[in-house]
């Protein structure tokens, strides 16, 4: 990897950036009554975008908006406006990625827009969108509880859709921070970037179709686990694999991510999260095993989504990661992002590292490729597992995912490999995925056992009276 | 944020906002939450397994109330913290951590080190008011939210916006 081109400079972001800033300060104080400062920042979102498509619009909502006169539509522009430059940020730093890690990338499978897209629940969208509005206009200074918890009713009658699940669960995590954080007057810092993100990424996801992402093909072949990324808030959780998928067709090969996501009580955490989504992907016992899976007819999407279905698999050959990393991943095509998905939280690159040094900074460990330091970011590493940031630092190899945020690249560590004895020995983040007989994992599987049986013996008392 | 500088957290998408709940026993309290700027919960009853109270503790007054279920006063709740709310503190300070629930409720512990039973003192030396259970059907119908939240179905079709809230290991 040429890890000199992930710390140079790439031209054009600090601008852009500058832009999503002065949007993102602006919503800070709310929008009901903007200042000086505020209708500065908004008229940098504008010119941002002034050589796009969405110039007019949002040149319009900008004024408005700084007039104290914006409607929802105004927002949305806004928020459309704060997301194209994004991708513009995500797309050039993927360019930069793709250098640096020297893999091809499929081309676009055609438009991937989302053209169906049920037009369900129309009135929850608007309900959705009235209360993402009136959070604009109150500000993260302004929120209080009883503006946070307009959110409640719109996500409980979103739950339950399968198609509105994208936008319940972000309203869902979001406004649970937001409750944790009122009242805003008197916060001390706020998540500027990441709440702007939630907001504008919400706002958009009200529109329709824009939640939808539909398989364009079913593919045929053989499926070799890389690891296993975990990603929760107090009540959802999604386990995402990335593998590398070879077609039995003998077509070139590609990256593949395969998820599986569950809305949760809070107090089920750490192996219990394992718990609720093994029985509904049979590849995480297979990322246990350390085995391939062989996939016939699996839906995917255009961005190389498997939309899993345990009936289309069943679990193949031995296949150990670092032996896909090394053999399989180099030649492996990724897949276009989705255009609502261009955002640089989104970038998530597997990547193989080897004869690295490692330093120990004040948050955590990095790693020293040849003469650049990358950070690593531990913490993204599953609780319930084995995998742990003293073990990484005592690592030789490492498959990871390479992300971007405030500015830096870093490493989130799938799995390691370690010298013991002479001999290599690989640890994952993900191993206690499918179960585990690890004597900490097996305390840890009780624990999570007891949580639900207690919840669901309380929930059969108490919730059908 | 004078000059107009964001911090690298502040910048930063990713950025934990609130840490995960640490793993508990739900067995004595299988609810607690900081919301609607109290500290409230569900509290299983100790004699009958049909029955469960309703407690919570308000920010800044701790004014306490405690009440069944069927929205029967709790015997102990009257001039102070009954069991059933130092039991919902104490559930409080192991989900959360001690920090966090000081931090809520507005508690000023003397000495350095809180925990549930400094939090709990600190609060009772106050000599709080009792409020009133008005609240306790609005807590009893979140609990019952928060039980459904084992009904919904797991899907495999991608959540984009979970890249979002990565896991951390850093619990509260």
């Amino acid at each position: 990897m040429r890890a000199d081109l992930l710390t140079d400079v790439v031209d054009g972001l600090d601008e852009a950036l500058a832009a999503v800033d002065g949007f993102d300060e602006a919503l800070v104080d709310g929008l009901l009554r903007p200042q000086p400062a505020q209708a500065v920042g908004l008229a940098g979102l504008a010119d941002a975008v002034a050589g796009s498509p969405l110039a007019g619009r949002v040149a319009e909502a900008a004024e408005k908006t700084a007039a104290g006169a914006a409607g929802e539509d105004h927002f949305v522009a806004l928020a459309a406006a704060r997301t194209a430059l994004l991708g513009s940020v995500h797309d050039a730093l993927l360019v930069r990625v793709e250098e640096a890690v020297g893999r091809p990338r499929a081309e676009a499978g055609g438009d991937t827009a989302a053209a169906g897209g049920a037009e369900h629940a129309v009135n929850l969208h608007v309900a959705a969108r009235s209360w993402l509005c009136d959070l604009a206009r109150a500000g993260w200074r302004g929120i209080d509880h009883e503006l946070v918890s307009g959110a409640a009713a719109v996500v409980s009658a979103m739950l339950p859709e399968p198609g509105l699940r994208r936008l319940a669960t972000l309203l869902d995590g979001f406004a649970a921070e937001l409750a944790a954080s009122c009242p805003g007057a008197t916060l001390e810092h706020v998540p500027v970037r990441r709440w702007a993100d939630l907001w504008s990424r919400a706002m958009l996801l009200t529109l329709p179709g824009a939640g939808s992402a539909p398989a364009v093909a079913d593919v045929t072949g053989r499926l070799l686990p890389l690891g296993v990324d975990v990603q929760e808030h107090a009540t959802a959780v999604q386990a995402q694999v990335h593998a590398v998928f070879e077609p039995a067709d003998g077509g070139a090969s590609r990256l593949v991510r395969a998820s599986v996501s569950a809305p949760k009580p809070d107090s089920v955490v750490g192996a219990g999260l394992w718990q609720l989504l093994r029985p509904h992907l049979s590849l995480l016992a297979a990322v246990s095993e350390g085995r391939a899976m062989e996939l016939d007819a699996m839906p995917v999407t255009a961005e190389g989504d498997l939309l899993w279905d345990d009936a289309r698999a069943r679990t193949g050959e031995p296949a150990e990661v670092f032996t896909t990393a090394r053999v399989a991943l180099p030649s492996a095509a990724a897949s276009p992002t989705a255009p609502l998905d261009r955002h640089p939280a989104r970038i998530a690159v597997p990547v193989l590292l080897e004869g690295y040094g490692v330093e120990e900074g004040e948050d955590g460990p990095a790693f020293l490729v040849a003469g650049e330091r990358l950070a690593v970011d531990v913490d993204r590493v599953p609780a319930a597992g084995p995998l742990t940031p003293e073990v990484v630092a005592g690592s030789g190899a490492c498959v990871g995912l390479l992300r971007w945020d405030a500015g830096a690249f870093v490493l989130q560590p799938l799995a390691v490999e370690r010298t013991v004895r002479k001999k290599a020995v690989a640890v994952h983040a993900g191993a206690w995925a499918g179960g585990t007989s690890d004597k900490a994992g097996v305390r840890a599987e009780k624990a999570a056992t007891d949580t639900v049986t207690v919840l669901r013996e309380r929930a059969g008392r108490l919730l059908r009276k | 944020m004078g000059d107009g500088a964001l911090s690298v957290w502040e910048r930063s998408s990713t950025a934990r906002v609130v840490p995960s709940a640490r793993p508990r026993k739900l067995a004595k309290v299988p609810f607690v939450e900081l919301a609607d700027g109290r500290l409230q919960g569900v509290v299983s009853s100790g004699s009958d397994i049909g029955r469960v109270y309703v407690s919570s503790v308000e920010a800044g007054t701790y004014a306490f109330a405690c009440s069944t279920n069927n929205n029967r006063p709790c015997g102990g709740a009257r001039g102070s913290f009954c069991n059933h709310i130092r039991a919902l503190i104490g559930e409080a300070v192991l989900q959360y951590g001690a920090e966090r629930v000081v931090r809520y409720l507005k508690v000023d512990v003397p000495g350095e080190e809180a925990d549930a039973h400094t939090v709990t003192g600190a609060m009772v030396s106050t000599r709080p008011a009792q409020g009133d259970s008005s609240a306790a059907a609005q807590v009893f119908s979140r609990f019952l939210r928060h039980l459904a939240y084992l009904e919904f179905e797991p899907t495999t079709a991608p959540l984009p916006e979970m890249q979002w809230f990565p896991t951390t290991r850093a619990v509260a």
